[in-house]
């Protein structure tokens, strides 16, 4: 019977219960695999490869902007080096990260099932990505793209760069956010294990939800928005250009329809992770689950209702402009419940000072950041000072990367030993975590000052008052670097000698813990659990279960 | 090792058609409905995009909308949808009878649904090569402002090319889309013939009568909207 | 006043905006420290040891309710407060001096009532002043840090800004929407403050589209606006350029362009080419040769004679176009044959 399940699959004859790293062998058999768990990996691979990228490029930008003047490149190099920078970034990195890469991998063990509702579509969304980002690159070797990541017209459809080729990829990359985001709608309604309610859902689960909704409701109307600008640009269709009739601010009223929800499909897996970090790291349920887990939702559907913040000083009628203000300032609650959710979480914890903890705090020092310099971007007047200034730069930076990214480290650290089996050297991650986080503050910390003073983003040189903050920025970059490289280092360690990882290093009452083993088996769990507690009931667990993986951290007397 | 594997995969209800990590048809059918579901709000919001450009632009220009769209044949427009009506229907019936097993009837049902999409692209074919010859086209390749192409001693102003950019960005789309399906229902028919389907799993009918509904659907807005300016 | 983070407050608005900002950033300080002490002390005072289990965490009605209720108060009092400066920044006095904006890549030209140009951005102290931005190319955006005002000039439209200076002095003005950047083909000079090298040419882009704002006293002002009415100055040679020049230049700046061709055909009013020196039959009957005194007649007082099979609906250009300008213009118009 069971082969011939497998058969009418696609598994091959695979062992189920062997762990999956080892449950098939040879390259067919990791690219032709409809295990969620092996997509995830090659996600994972795939936005590391897209991280250090994009991180080059803005290397490149920081080194640039050193000295004023010319540094290490023309500016027509300079332009090409920001966008791509930009657009590797969210399009390449971002956006599929923490769903493809983490969401992956631990969402279906989170839901006690052996995969996610689609396994092929899962398979066929990450090659559209692969597609997808070969598009891209194509348009980088191919004369590249000097636009910003925001592909505005007309300059877009002005251009002379390679503007069709990287919009057509981030065209099919959209597709596949969209087919992960439908994937993890249904597994999410459909596929959960027997016992497990929508109250008992991790809010990994949640973040992961409301991050599918906005994936699948946003990324269409951005791919029929890069239609029309190939239209535009092949044809002169005419629709964004004031010459033919066009509107170009319609151009980015469509644009932002897409990218700002899409800044909360960057963040909200973010979020989502710390909940879980910090959960375990404290040994307490997360301080009102409720809250937390509506104020995802919550952020999504603020996400679809606020795209105008972005066009204040475009022209939209003033009713526009001042109904968009009073949404954005909403956003605050939500994001302003969680972060006090996650302290309050804190109080009457166990806190363990692991490496992913320590970027969880990380996070909620920075996203708190990245949040109330939000609220000078969302009042009017002085959003008119700032917009389009180096403070903007800072502010999402610290929303995207000091929220984002460190929560995707924090999350790549905590569950890696469950995705590799093995342990990693916890005091250089420690050295890693410094270099990063540090490295980060002197890197945008002085973006706001230098923002507020005046200085525009987006330019090639700049005025001798802003040399000594762009100069404390560049050594920023290269300390984030150093931290980025030794994380490298202790993650290609970890591969190859690092000890083996017990079925819960952490302790943890998480589902993903409990039921599997490091790596684990292709089927994820050898019986189908029956889920009987939340996931963040420390109380209800035995000991047996916390301290499996720690025995030397066991309560000795009892 | 061996109570596992009988928990798992031992259930007689496991049948061929039911993957893997499924337990229940029930489960496995529900999921594949749902998530057609949430690809067909995927789709309207793609559509959503044009008809917010098509309402811009109209609420700028009526006058000019009213103009261009005399340009358009009413009367195969109209066929079309009448076309497309009926092969939605077939699409319901084929799903009906697949319930009940009836194999040739289903496969029957879907030989018409796909002629009907056959049909509507012939149409879309002859309404396409007549505005190319009128030079009713989008964007830089309009030219119907131009003496030569006076339609009834009457030309159009050079404007117009913003109706015909939305007509071909909105028609071409749906074009496709209309392509898209007949590629889904002959598959669904192949897997028919070979007799995949039975009253217990007849999901791929159902999904793929759920997507050639949405076509109809975007088709039903589009024809007015083009067609039946005023 | 110029702070850490602000530039000087050189305008109506600066007090204004710079409160809120001010005001934001307190309230930010005071959450912020708060959640950072609140965390470093859980996290010091809950660390974990051995033996001491964490205790079951649940939720808090009145807790939860409070930190999502109070916040709203602030954001209300915060989008009021912001919507009101903003309501300021776009409604300009009806006495407000009007400035011309034109932006292309990569330069922004100001033009003045008077008909003068210029590249350097001089406005009178203490009265109010509104900019009409409109693009020829791709998008720009127009930002007076010291004034807080920023606005994007948008192919195919008109956008307004406006704002008041509050003392004379010099500060920068910027483009801050991004449009691009090309090598060109003029030799870089060193100490040229606008734009970047390239080898040994002039760099330009969106970076370069920057300038300087002069806010001058009542009478610095009247000076300007007289200077910008003297011939340009040919950038080639660093001399002004000859009247006929000159006169092609007022004929589009002035816009005579939009109603005399210069290339024979008839628009609203006669063209110009071949006009000198032709005698011209006026709609009372009477005849004229059209010399130099007839073409300054028609300019000041153009309804004096008017061309027969033309409307005398032509404006007199008396105090908008100065003697010299007059007389470039009939330079120019004696070069069309």
């Amino acid at each position: 019977m069971a082969t011939e399940v497998a058969d009418s699959h696609g598994h091959g004859d695979v062992d189920y219960n062997a762990p999956y790293l080892t449950a098939g062998k040879g390259i067919k058999s990791w690219l032709l695999t409809v295990d969620h768990k092996r997509i995830g990996v090659m996600y994972l691979i795939s936005v590391i490869l897209a991280f250090f990228m994009g991180g080059m490029f803005a290397l490149l930008v920081r080194l640039e902007l050193f000295a004023p003047g010319r540094t290490i490149m023309s500016a027509e190099y300079y332009n090409r080096a920001f966008t791509l920078h930009g657009a590797i970034m969210v399009f390449l990195f971002i956006i599929p990260s923490v769903p493809g890469a983490l969401g992956n991998f631990v969402l279906p063990i989170m839901l006690g099932t052996k995969d996610v509702a689609f396994p092929k579509i899962n398979l066929l969304s990450f090659y559209i990505y692969v597609i997808g980002a070969t598009f891209s690159l194509y348009s980088i070797i191919s004369g590249s793209v000097d636009t910003g990541w925001t592909f505005y017209t007309p300059y877009s459809t002005t251009s002379n760069t390679s503007v069709v080729s990287m919009v057509l990829g981030v065209f099919i990359l959209g597709f596949s956010s969209i087919l992960t985001g439908l994937n993890f709608i249904v597994t999410v309604h459909k596929l959960r294990a027997p016992g497990l309610h929508w109250n008992r859902l991790p809010l990994f689960v949640w973040g992961m939800y409301a991050t599918s909704i906005i994936q699948v409701l946003a990324t269409p109307v951005l791919a029929i928005t890069l239609l029309l600008l190939a239209a535009e640009r092949t044809m002169g269709l005419g629709i964004f250009d004031p010459a033919l009739g066009g509107d170009p601010v319609l151009f980015q009223h469509f644009f932002w329809f897409y990218s700002h929800p899409a800044v909360y499909i960057m963040i909200v897996p973010g979020m989502a992770i710390v909940s879980e970090l910090l959960a375990t790291f404290s040994r307490r349920a997360i301080f009102g689950y409720f809250a937390v887990a509506m104020s995802s939702l919550g952020l999504a559907l603020l996400g679809f209702l606020v795209w105008g913040h972005h066009m204040f000083t475009s022209g939209q009628s003033e009713f526009s402009t001042m109904l968009f203000s009073g949404l954005t300032m909403l956003v605050a609650i939500p994001s302003g419940v969680k972060v006090f959710n996650w302290t309050a979480t804190l109080y009457k914890g166990s806190i363990a000072l692991t490496t992913p903890m320590l970027y969880a705090l990380a996070f909620l020092v920075l996203f708190t950041i990245g949040g109330l310099t939000g609220l000078f971007l969302g009042a009017l007047n002085t959003d008119i000072h700032l917009h389009d200034t180096y403070f903007v730069v800072a502010h999402f930076h610290y929303v995207m990367m000091g929220g984002t990214v460190i929560a995707f480290v924090g999350g790549i650290l905590y569950w890696w030993p469950k995705i590799t089996g093995k342990m990693y050297d916890e005091k250089m991650a420690k050295v890693s975590w410094f270099f990063v986080v540090v490295g980060f503050n002197v890197t945008f910390l002085i973006q706001f000052i230098m923002g507020s003073k005046g200085m525009p983003r987006r330019y090639y040189d700049y005025l001798p008052q802003f040399e000594i903050y762009h100069k404390v920025s560049t050594v920023g970059s290269w300390m984030l670097l150093v931290g980025f490289l030794i994380l490298a280092g202790v993650l290609v360690k970890s591969l190859k000698s690092g000890p083996k990882a017990p079925p819960n290093p952490w302790g943890s009452a998480g589902y993903e813990w409990q039921g599997t083993e490091s790596p684990p088996v292709f089927q994820n769990f050898r019986e189908t659990p029956t889920i009987t507690r939340g996931p963040y009931d420390y109380h209800l667990c035995t000991e047996a279960e916390l301290f499996d993986g720690f025995p030397e951290d066991a309560p000795k007397e009892g | 090792m061996a109570t596992a594997e009988s928990a798992d995969h031992g259930h007689e209800e496991h049948p061929k058609f039911l993957a893997h990590h499924f337990d229940t048809p029930a489960q496995q059918f529900d999921s594949a409905k749902l998530g057609m579901w949430v690809f067909v709000a995927t789709e309207i919001l793609m559509f959503g995009g044009l008809f917010v450009a098509y309402l811009l632009f109209k609420s700028q220009e009526p006058q000019m909308f009213l103009e261009a769209h005399h340009r358009l044949n009413r009367e195969m427009g109209a066929a079309n949808t009448v076309v497309l009506l009926f092969s939605s229907l077939t699409a319901a019936l084929a799903v009906r009878s697949s319930q009940l097993g009836k194999r040739k009837q289903t496969s029957a049902l879907l030989v018409v649904t796909i002629l009907c999409a056959l049909v509507f692209l012939v149409v879309k074919y002859f309404e396409y090569t007549h505005k190319f010859h009128d030079g009713l086209l989008p964007g830089r390749f309009f030219t119907a402002h131009l003496p030569e192409h006076a339609h009834n001693g009457h030309v159009l102003p050079q404007r117009a090319h913003m109706f015909f950019a939305l007509y071909f960005m909105m028609t071409g789309l749906h074009g496709v889309h209309v392509i898209l399906g007949i590629s889904i229902l002959t598959w669904v028919l192949i897997r028919n013939q070979r007799g995949e389907f039975s009253p217990e799993y007849f999901t791929a009918v159902e999904i793929g009568a759920l997507y050639w509904h949405l076509v109809d659907l975007v088709w039903i807005y589009l024809f007015p909207l083009l067609y039946l300016v005023g | 006043m110029e702070t850490l983070q602000l530039p000087p407050q050189w305008s109506t608005f600066a007090r204004q905006t710079d409160w809120v900002f001010y005001f934001i950033y307190y309230l930010s300080v005071a959450f912020f420290v708060a959640i950072c002490a609140a965390m470093v002390y859980f996290v010091w005072k809950y660390r974990r040891k051995p033996g001491v289990m964490s205790e079951p965490s649940g939720h808090n009605n009145l807790l939860e309710i409070g930190w999502t209720v109070s916040p709203l108060v602030l954001l209300v009092f915060l989008f009021h407060v912001g919507y009101r400066g903003y309501v300021d920044l776009t409604m300009p006095p009806a006495d407000a001096m009007e400035i011309r904006v034109r932006a292309r890549k990569w330069a922004w030209d100001f033009e003045y009532a008077n008909g003068g140009h210029a590249t350097v951005l001089h406005v009178p102290v203490h009265r109010p002043v509104k900019l009409i931005l409109s693009s020829e190319d791709v998008i720009h955006s127009l930002y007076i840090p010291a004034f807080r005002v920023k606005r994007d000039a948008v192919p195919g439209y008109y956008s307004t800004m406006w704002f008041e200076a509050t003392q004379t002095g010099e500060t920068d003005f910027f483009c801050t929407e991004y449009c691009g950047a090309a090598v060109g083909t003029s030799e870089y000079r060193e100490g040229d403050p606008n734009v970047g090298r390239e080898g040994d040419r002039r760099h330009t882009g969106h970076f370069s589209m920057i300038g300087r704002v002069k806010i001058e006293t009542r009478a610095e002002f009247s000076t300007f606006l007289e200077s910008i009415l003297r011939p340009p100055t040919d950038p080639a040679t660093g001399r002004e350029v000859s009247p006929e020049v000159w006169g092609s230049l007022i004929y589009r700046s002035s816009q005579c362009n939009t109603c005399h061709s210069i290339d024979g055909s008839a628009m609203t009013g006669p063209s110009w080419r071949g006009l000198f020196g032709r005698s011209r039959e006026f709609v009372d009957g009477t005849n004229r040769v059209a010399d130099a005194n007839y073409l300054r007649e028609s300019i000041l007082q153009p309804n004096a004679h008017v061309v027969r099979g033309f409307n005398g609906v032509m404006p007199s250009f008396a105090g908008t176009l100065r003697d010299q300008q007059i007389d470039a213009l009939i330079a120019y118009i004696r070069t069309l044959r």
